[in-house]
């Protein structure tokens, strides 16, 4: 019966932690993006999450130790990807300033969504320990 | 945390554009000095970026190395020939009755200021947002 937080929180603070890494990786995209040779790179938000053990696997639970493993293949590429770039330019940069930096608003505003439910989960467990209403 | 490298990332990047507005500077405010000889002409100047790659290989994650932002490798001087205007008069005319011009483009140059201040606001508003996440996350679960 003991609270768990792994449990509790779900898959949001992984997000969160992700949230903040790909925020990182973006910021260096835009840093670079008059460096010539420079290649935009992002990450596969739904491949690291999948690898982190959160989110929704979408495949079959296997009960038993016979059961095929219809897991999608254990390793999809977690790594740093390169962005394909719209328009070749004459200096190899792939840095397309405008797309990352939308890209930066859609992170920072997901990034917002996870705190509130991380937040939203805190005030839970608060409520669960107090016994009070707020 | 790496929201905390966001901000050492940005501000590579500033500190990056804004030698390349004193570059811009540099290049406007001596278009048109003269001189007696092609060696002693001012060249415009332009610096030269490179990402910053980790200094270390991380065991443990491949995601660590996602790079540090930007630095200026060096600053090149531009190769175009300094232009030659008959002028006997001027005191800086060489014994031909010549002076030498730094072959600058204005307009080039003020492109390249725009792109370096818009780049320098890019990088600003990163920090910004970065700044706002970071508060947030402070005040999780109060």
């Amino acid at each position: 019966m003991s609270i768990n937080f792994d449990k509790a929180l779900g898959i949001h603070d992984d997000a969160m932690l992700l949230r903040s890494k790909r925020a990182e990786i973006l910021a260096n995209n835009i840093a670079n993006a008059d460096t010539p040779g420079f290649e935009a790179r992002d990450v596969d938000f739904k491949a690291i999450l999948r690898a982190q053990g959160g989110g929704d696997r979408g495949d079959l639970k296997t009960t038993h130790g016979r059961h095929f493993d219809t897991g999608e293949s254990g390793n999809t590429g977690t790594g740093l990807l390169f962005r394909n770039p719209l328009q070749p330019a004459l200096d190899q940069n792939t840095v397309d300033v405008e797309h990352e930096k939308a890209e930066f608003a859609r992170n920072a505003l997901q990034h917002q969504a996870s705190y509130t439910f991380l937040n939203g989960k805190f005030k839970g467990l608060k409520h669960a320990i107090t016994g009070q209403r707020s | 945390m790496s929201l905390l490298k966001v901000f050492d990332i940005a501000g590579s990047g500033m500190s990056a554009q804004s030698l390349r507005l004193n570059t811009v500077a540099s290049n406007l405010a001596n278009a048109n000095t003269v001189s007696s000889s092609i060696d002693k002409t001012y060249q415009a100047r332009h610096p030269v970026f490179q990402a910053i790659q980790d200094q270390y290989m991380t065991m443990s994650e491949e995601l660590d190395t996602s790079g540090q932002g930007v630095q200026v490798l060096g600053i090149v001087e531009d190769k175009a020939e300094p232009r030659p205007i008959y002028q006997p008069d001027h005191p800086l005319a060489n014994e031909d009755g010549y002076i030498f011009m730094p072959d600058i483009n204005a307009v080039e140059e003020m492109a390249d200021m725009i792109s370096a201040s818009r780049a320098f606001q890019t990088n600003v508003d990163v920090m910004d947002a970065a700044k706002q996440m970071m508060q947030r996350v402070l005040q999780l679960g109060q």
